[in-house]
């Protein structure tokens, strides 16, 4: 207790450290150095100068952890830092970078192009940061809440936009209240153990008996909040406004970085600590798994809103990690973890597409606007096909193998009716990703369009993603190890 | 060389759409020679495979094993027998003619419409050598998607329509399938301790009839969507109909014939307690009658020329379902050689549509009648192919439905009696479709100047011409290429059966 900050701390912190100081760095540069707005794209820069240094920082830690095993706590074990932290830590990082790229042109073309976007965007991912490397209740709480009020803020940067205040309005009210229930769900679990500390939660949960009624509340409240994050049915509703309101680019962050972040936090409290009240929060996530596949698939049908669907998309998604969770197995969670970064890599890059169709005076938001997109650029066109059957879940592309890996871990462990259902349904959602795939391909232009808003930057965030996608698909194995990697101690 | 030769086969075709995508756009003459000479190439690397097969070896020819995913088991593990084989020469000879043939019929987007077929290309012949499940589970799902833009962009008018239907049936049959193909994962674990999906080892396990039974259902709906057997063969006269001639030739002609192979290299082989039980096998056995029966009514009453032929296909494949849960040697063989008669009958006969309608943009039967009289090689083409489809003596049907026959009549005698109804029925409506069309006098002003087949169209059914002849004069080759493989796995459905019934 003596040494207040030792060099394992430093260690540990650094990445959340570098993406703060950069964070805040952007604010003072934006209005110091580069005042001018044609310099901007000098923030973009520094993002992924920032990213640069947090990814150096995650690397050595890797190679620690390569070297001597285990995992790696600091601040009397308040974070910690494990492969599987890492693993999430990669990709938030991945998002970031692709968001930021991304956003440059989208931002200049709604004319709301502001430096301190790309701190903002840092900062989140410094809220991220905690919620996969926090080990410990108020830790974590602080992280979720930097991250959710970045996002607020992010959500409503189309200041003249009255959808993008409307969304960020929705967003914060619903936002808000799911805090509410995870910070009453965390306080339930402090009265119960004694302690915030994970280790110490994960002690009380074994003694307890499962159907102890406040023990239930905890995980009841804990799991609600954390089901609104990760926009799971019933708690979808703020996710379809949210992501249609938003700037195309904050809704790719939002619909990755963030949900990918809550599953991290949600992933380490039910199969970690919580395990072994598994017959408690099993039948909260069967059901909200089960209802965030029927209602997001069926739902998704009858958008005519690009970005609306892919929310709806986002929640049926969701509902498929949860099935892993559900199964609980380790062929569960790695087929969480493969999903997860699939589902990183596919979802970022169908969002970028529809930046590049978001141009003057045409919010290229639209199914229609998808017309014959094919002919007008066939990389994109090329491109948002990769995408779109990765959603489906098609070999040969990454989305396939995260299903995959649900499907097998639910047949592992005897959840056939499960299995059936997640199986028939991957019919249902070919329905409407292939609504997109037609009017890309098939559908052409009823009027001549200007010419795509498209940037260099976008164009390698498209490539990161694609070529991805695609090697998830045919080459997964690297990918595997690492999951396996993650998930074990 | 040789020890690769699978591999050649399987991506030149992807090898041609690497190079298709950085040909101009504007070069349309280019992208078609190119396609054309891809698909040539396709089919030149595929002979030596055929010619190198050796009929007296047991097992499997030509394998590759290679790890893919080694954290699941899974491998790149191809090589053929007698059944895959001719599989795989039945789509580069078809793949070739079909892409041969559209010359002339795609004048929009040919770039993306060749890049379509040659992925297919890949796919199709994916599926019929792989002996890894996952992996031909991934081929399998590939399939899908470049028919889909073929029927949904190159269609006639309702092609979006058809093109999701077939998709979304075939998906929903599939990913039951994959449920299937888990079960058997884990159930192989459980007992070796080891995760694999080699077919080989697969075939290894030993499962009770009831979980056997509930596998082979999963299978059934994978495969039966595919074949597609009645009462899941909505969606094929939808698609065949919309699809553009090409895209129905390789639908008929390959694609239907995955969901036969499918029967014959996994639910028979893997789940031999189930495929001989009695109460799978009848419901097959009438499904199948079921659907010869159906497909012939319903063909005999189509006013649209292609949607006849489609229901066509609906009948004859019922005879290849027939003759497979006769589970003898002759009623599968006969089924392995009238899934090839079917690909190059009913390939011709979507072909001969194809002209007229290239020539009409109708394909009302009404519309037609004496055409003989304007195009009399055209008459000559229609009538081997109509006449081969129907089953007529020294043509390939004939042999194919004969055997089937026979083998079904070993099996059970009322099935045959029902199957050979379907024969007449089929005789009955090609034979009235072509007198509707081709005699008499000519009835339509609009007929009168039809030109006659050109060269092109020439060279497309000439082969096909003689293979059908070849097939009808001489079929020894094709029973003699079969006779192991099917021997192989009658003796196992049969053994298991005869153990299971030594024991009660």
């Amino acid at each position: 207790m003596s040494v207040f900050y030792t060099a394992t701390d430093h260690f540990v912190l650094l990445p959340a450290l570098l993406l703060a100081l950069f964070g805040c760095a952007t604010l003072l540069f934006d209005f110091w150095v580069f005042p001018d707005p044609k310099q901007r794209r000098w923030l973009l820069m520094f993002l992924v100068l920032g990213e640069i240094f947090a990814g150096v920082a995650y690397w050595r830690q890797f190679d620690f952890l390569s070297s001597h095993g285990g995992e790696l706590t600091a601040f009397n074990g308040a974070l910690i830092v494990d492969h599987y932290s890492l693993f999430f830590h990669s990709i938030f990082l991945v998002t970031t970078l692709v968001v930021g790229l991304m956003s440059y042109r989208y931002m200049e073309v709604r004319e709301e192009h502001h430096g301190e976007y790309y701190g903002l965007l840092m900062l989140a991912q410094t809220g991220m940061y905690f919620l996969a490397s926090g080990y410990e209740l108020v830790t974590i709480f602080i992280g979720l809440e930097t991250m959710a009020v970045t996002f607020y803020v992010l959500v409503g940067f189309l200041r003249s936009d009255k959808r993008s205040n409307e969304a960020a309005l929705k967003y914060l009210l619903l936002g808000g209240l799911s805090s509410g229930f995870l910070a009453y769900g965390f306080s339930l679990l402090y009265g119960l153990a004694g302690s915030t500390k994970l280790a110490d939660i994960g002690r009380m949960a074994a003694s307890r008996d499962a159907s102890d009624p406040i023990l239930l509340m905890a995980l009841g409240t804990t799991a609600v909040g954390l089901l609104f994050k990760i926009s799971a049915a019933p708690f979808h509703m703020w996710a379809p406004d949210a992501y249609e309101g938003a700037p195309t680019a904050i809704t790719a962050f939002l619909a990755v970085g963030s949900k990918a972040a809550s599953f991290a936090l949600l992933l380490r409290l039910m199969v970690g600590p919580l395990g072994a009240a598994r017959a408690s929060w099993e039948p909260i996530l069967v059901a909200a798994a089960v209802l965030s596949i029927i209602i997001g698939n069926l739902a998704a049908v009858t958008q005519s809103n690009t970005k609306r669907l892919l929310a709806y998309s986002g929640i049926n998604h969701a509902g498929y990690i949860l099935l892993g969770i559900v199964a609980g197995n380790p062929t569960g969670i790695k087929g969480v973890l493969i999903y997860l970064l699939v589902y990183t890599f596919m979802t970022l890059g169908a969002f970028a597409v529809l930046t590049a169709l978001t141009r003057k005076g045409l919010a290229g938001e639209d199914i229609n606007d998808l017309n014959g997109l094919m002919k007008k650029a066939p990389g994109y066109g090329i491109a948002m096909l990769i995408f779109l059957v990765s959603l489906a879940g098609i070999p040969p592309t990454g989305g396939f193998f995260g299903k995959y890996y649900i499907f097998l871990s639910l047949v592992e462990t005897g959840h056939y009716s499960l299995a059936v259902l997640a199986a028939l349904f991957v019919a249902v959602s070919v329905y409407y990703y292939f609504r997109l795939i037609r009017a890309v391909f098939v559908d052409t232009e009823e009027q001549e369009t200007p010419a795509l808003s498209t940037s260099f930057g976008l164009k390698v965030g498209l490539g990161i993603t694609g070529v991805m996608t695609l090697v998830l698909g045919m080459y997964p194995e690297p990918f595997l190890r690492l999951a396996q990697l993650s998930i074990s101690r | 060389m040789q020890e690769h030769l699978l591999s050649i086969i399987l991506f030149t075709p992807l090898l041609g759409v690497l190079v298709l995508m950085f040909l101009p756009r504007s070069q349309k003459t280019l992208v078609r020679l190119w396609a054309n000479i891809s698909a040539a190439a396709g089919l030149l690397v595929s002979i030596p495979l055929i010619v190198n097969f050796n009929r007296n070896a047991d097992g499997m020819q030509f394998v590759e094993r290679m790890d893919w995913i080694p954290s699941m088991g899974v491998q790149y593990l191809i090589g053929v027998d007698g059944i895959s084989v001719l599989m795989v020469m039945l789509t580069t000879i078809m793949g070739f003619l079909a892409i041969f043939s559209s010359w002339d019929a795609v004048k929009d987007r040919e770039k993306e419409y060749y890049a379509m077929f040659l992925i297919q290309q890949t796919g199709m012949i994916g599926v019929f050598i792989s002996m890894d499940f996952l992996l031909f589970y991934v081929f399998w799902e590939m399939v899908l998607v470049p028919m889909y833009f073929i029927i949904g962009v190159w269609g006639g008018p309702r092609k979006l329509y058809a093109a999701i239907k077939f998709f979304l049936y075939t998906l929903a049959g599939g990913v039951m399938m994959l449920l299937g193909i888990l079960t058997l994962y884990f159930v192989h674990f459980g007992q070796t301790g080891r995760y694999t999906f080699e077919i080989a080892e697969l075939m290894k396990l030993n499962m009770p009839l009831g979980l056997q039974q509930w596998v082979f259902w999963a299978f059934f709906l994978g495969f039966a969507v595919k074949v597609p057997m009645f009462p899941f063969h909505t969606w094929l006269p939808d698609a065949h109909t919309e699809a553009p001639t090409a895209g129905s030739v390789i639908l008929a002609a390959v694609l239907l014939k995955m969901g036969t192979y499918g029967f014959l290299r996994f639910s028979l082989p893997l789940l031999p307690k189930a495929s001989s039980d009695h109460t799978i096998v009848t419901v097959l056995a009438t499904l199948s009658i079921i659907g010869i029966l159906y497909g012939a009514f319903v063909s005999l009453m189509q006013k649209d020329w292609k949607k006849l032929v489609a229901y066509s296909s609906v009948s004859h494949l019922g005879f290849c379902t027939l003759g497979i849960f006769a589970l003898n040697q002759a009623g599968i063989a006969g089924s392995v050689i009238q899934q090839i008669n079917h690909g190059i009958s009913t390939g011709m006969l979507f072909l001969v549509v194809g002209v007229i309608y290239e020539r009409r943009h109708t394909r009302e039967i009404s519309e037609y009648g004496g055409l003989a009289h304007v195009m009399p090689n055209y008459a000559i083409v229609f009538a081997i192919a109509m006449l081969s489809s129907a089953g007529l003596p020294l043509l390939n049907g004939f042999v194919g439905e004969f055997t089937i026959l026979q083998g079904a009549f070993d099996a059970n005698k009322t099935w045959a009696a029902f199957a050979v109804l379907g024969v007449i029925f089929g005789a009955a409506y090609l034979l009235w479709l072509y007198q509707r069309t081709m005699l008499g006098e000519v009835t339509n002003e609009k007929n009168k100047g039809l030109p006659d087949l050109n060269w092109r169209e020439w060279a497309v059914f000439l082969p096909l011409i003689l293979w059908a002849i070849s097939i009808g004069v001489y079929p020894k080759p094709y029973f003699d290429i079969l006779e192991k493989p099917v021997a192989q796995i009658v003796h196992r459905v049969h053994q298991t059966a005869n153990t299971e019934a030594a024991i009660r």
